[in-house]
């Protein structure tokens, strides 16, 4: 497929640039944080987008989506990284929808697509239990108990938990840490005996949450998929979920740098403009260029997903792992080519690099993703 | 069939019949393609024959019009002739500065006259061009050049130096940067022009580089004529040729850093090995591999991105710059990372036993991608103040 997009995308990423801009800006990012908002999100907007079709606009028609595709997913996140939108196309529509619709079964996925894409449900994935992004290390243990499993055991960084309806917990039901084989997902809603969801305050200000779970238990058919056989469908939807991160990455990166340009070019120092001084437009440079190769990179991901591409695991660790590099980068020049008011809260800059090392770490930072990126290449 | 599955069905047959199997082997380094010339370095008698195969056809151009020497064919059909010379590993008939910079240039902006009397030379092989731009006291600062023409009715008088002329002792003509007028700003008074260099106005002396090679030359220009039909544009506007010229130069230096048929990675595990877990033993060296491999990739997907949108008609202003700067850095590092993966073998500089010292050799090179063509710093120059607007000191 050509690197291009085409009409029907451009008018996507158009509205959606406008619809974000004017309703879930940094302005109302930072009004959620400061009404310590539980949810992290205005239900309002998110609403709104649902009626758009964003919450199903990656599932396919046939379970009610729009079936725009990745690429279309891809190009909303964009525009959601730009303007620091909350919201859970994060951790519904881009990981959870994603990882049901590689697990589940047929039945399975028409009740949960379709009531994810109505935006009757919020589902998010319970994966990490350490500090890093470890999937294979999973160890919460799932035990069966006549038709039913027990799950005991915690998670962490759970997105959106306190709003979430329905979480997919990774659990071990055979298996030792390290083992492909053995890996369950389970559904168990919110509101299941035994779960303790408790919120924690991020640096991003948006909503994420650990799990305990004590002896909760939940019938067989809560199975997506096989029992111990999770991880190849897991693994893909990872791949999907790094390169919407990737995206939103990309919007970020993207919105930081074009202030900080428009800075350089206000700020008066020495009696002129800071951004004659080529000591800042060479890293200025610098910066667009590796921009606009991060661009290139996510669309060829984002393709690589709606064209069933072999090679979809290397595709999606380069993705994570340059648009982090490009992320910590550009954030942190944006930071240091503001100076002191690029310090201050009161400021706007500050925000984007809070929510990039989130998103940075999330499901594989740089350091996992380039080793993968290596072990994929055969070294 | 289709008009397209016909033409590569036509093409496949031809070229079996038609490439020797001489040709059919990677060339061992950028001197080893053919160029051309009145006097053409042969280093196999096939290269000449395989290069007047395909001129016959058009298909050292196969994107220029008949008219001109090429093959007139669309790009379509373009791609399906590269596609299949990939598939028998046949490498191109012939490689010259004509095909790359002067013929585009010329294309643009040269008179039917023009176009009639050096392309088809360029297509056939005939002539080998060399560029007369760069000068001792104007290199970065390119538009100050003082090479002199002056105006003699129906000829120019040509007195001054160039400097890094490429393979300006094996070019039959020169295709260089004058100036012909003095009164107005540095980029006003440039004219193009086209002239023979075997004349006794014209003396050539190779510089030998660090890398023991010498592939640039001092020209030196002692009222040397040019016909003035081989002004290219009106006089005075040879800037503006001057400018197209070198985006098609800057996309040819980036091109130097694709990536080779086997991987850095690949060779240091050769090299190196693997620990227990498979991966590379050294993991400061393989750390070093994957950044380097993994914007490798980066770049091809945005060679691809900025061809498909020039394809459908969008364009990346700045891409040329992009490319020059990004494409050289890129080839320095695979440079120093095969050197650091060699070890002892790439220290060597002559001798089979080092295969004449290619590594040491290509890696000195390459430190003048950098700088040759636009240095890097005049690239980001370029993209601060063309593309993101910003102002002057």
């Amino acid at each position: 497929m050509a690197l291009v997009l085409n009409e029907e995308q451009v008018m996507l990423k158009e509205s959606a640039a406008g619809f974000l801009a004017e309703k879930a800006g940094v302005a109302q990012l930072r009004a959620l944080r400061d009404s310590g908002s539980e949810r992290g999100f205005s239900d309002e907007v998110w609403r709104e987008m649902v009626e758009m079709g964003w919450a199903g606009i990656a599932i396919p028609e046939a379970f009610g989506g729009l079936g725009y595709g990745y690429t279309g997913l891809g190009l909303v996140l964009e525009q959601a990284g730009r303007n620091l939108s909350a919201s859970p196309l994060q951790s519904t529509v881009l990981v959870a929808a994603s990882v049901i619709g590689e697990l589940g079964s047929a039945q399975q996925k028409e009740q949960l697509l379709a009531a994810i894409a109505a935006g009757d449900k919020l589902v998010s994935l319970a994966l990490q239990e350490g500090a890093h992004h470890a999937p294979l290390q999973s160890s919460l243990r799932a035990q069966a108990q006549g038709d039913d499993y027990v799950l005991n055991g915690e998670k962490l960084l759970v997105l959106d938990a306190s709003a979430a309806d329905t979480f997919v917990v990774i659990a071990r039901t055979a298996g030792e840490p390290g083992d492909e084989q053995g890996l369950s997902a389970f559904l168990v809603d919110a509101d299941a005996t035994g779960l303790a969801i408790a919120p924690r305050s991020m640096v991003d200000s948006r909503s994420a949450g650990a799990l305990v779970l004590d002896g909760v238990r939940v019938p067989a058919g809560n199975l997506l998929g096989e029992a111990g056989a999770a991880w190849d469908g897991l693994s893909r939807a990872l791949d999907v979920a790094s390169i919407g991160f990737a995206a939103e990455l990309l919007g970020l990166s993207t919105e930081a740098f074009e202030r900080t340009n428009a800075y350089l070019k206000e700020r008066k120092q020495f009696g002129r403009v800071i951004g004659s001084f080529q000591g800042l437009q060479h890293r200025a440079a610098e910066m667009f260029a590796e921009l606009e190769l991060a661009r290139s990179i996510v669309l060829q991901a984002l393709h690589a997903i709606d064209d069933g591409e072999a090679d979809l695991a290397l595709q999606a660790s380069a993705a994570k792992a340059k648009l982090c590099e490009v992320a910590q980068r550009v954030t942190s020049e944006a930071i240091q080519m503001h100076g002191g008011i690029g310090m201050t809260d009161e400021h706007e800059i500050g925000f984007f690099i809070k929510r990039a090392r989130v998103v940075q770490h999330i499901f594989g930072d740089y350091n996992y993703h380039l080793d993968r990126f290596a072990r994929l290449n055969g070294f | 069939m289709s008009d397209l599955e016909q033409f590569r069905q036509d093409t496949r047959a031809w070229l079996e019949k038609n490439c020797p199997e001489s040709m059919r082997v990677p060339v061992r380094g950028f001197d080893d393609f053919y160029n051309g010339g009145r006097n053409p370095e042969i280093d196999h008698p096939d290269q000449k024959l395989w290069c007047d195969r395909m001129a016959e056809r058009g298909w050292t151009v196969p994107h220029w019009p008949k008219a001109y020497g090429g093959g007139g064919l669309n790009s379509e059909e373009v791609k399906i002739l590269s596609q299949e010379m990939a598939r028998i590993g046949a490498r191109r008939a012939l490689d010259s500065f004509g095909i790359s910079m002067l013929g585009p240039a010329l294309l643009h902006f040269g008179s039917e006259e023009q176009k009639l009397e050096h392309l088809p030379k360029i297509a056939r092989g005939e002539i080998r061009w060399c560029q007369g731009y760069s000068e001792p006291n104007a290199g970065s600062d390119l538009a100050s050049l003082a090479t002199k023409a002056e105006d003699k009715g129906d000829h120019y008088v040509i007195n001054g130096q160039k400097i890094w002329t490429s393979y300006a002792d094996k070019a039959d003509w020169i295709f260089c940067l004058v100036r012909t007028d003095n009164s107005g700003s540095k980029h006003e008074g440039i004219s193009f022009v086209l002239f023979d260099m075997d004349q006794p106005g014209v003396t050539v002396r190779p510089i030998k580089l660090i890398s023991g090679n010498s592939p640039f030359c001092e020209t030196f220009f002692d009222n040397a004529i040019a016909d003035k039909k081989n002004l290219v544009g009106e006089a005075g506007n040879g800037w503006t040729i001057a400018k197209y010229l070198l985006t098609h130069e800057r996309e040819m230096i980036s091109g130097f850093g694709a990536a080779p048929k086997k991987s850095v990675g690949q060779v240091a595990l050769e090299t190196i090995g693997a620990d227990a877990t498979g991966r590379l033993a050294n993991s400061v060296l393989r750390q070093n591999i994957a950044q380097y491999q993994l914007d490798t990739m980066v770049f091809g997907a945005t060679m691809k991105r900025v061809g498909d949108e020039a394809k459908a008609g969008q364009g990346l202003g700045a891409a040329s710059s992009i490319f020059k700067y990004y494409g050289t850095e890129l080839n320095k590092r695979r440079n120093e990372l095969n050197l650091a993966v060699c070890g002892e073998q790439a220290l060597g500089w002559d001798g089979e036993e080092y295969n004449g010292g290619a590594l040491s050799r290509d890696w000195l090179r390459s430190k003048g991608n950098s700088i040759e063509g636009g240095t890097s710093e005049v690239q980001l120059n370029i993209i601060a103040k063309r593309v993101l607007g910003l102002p002057d000191a």
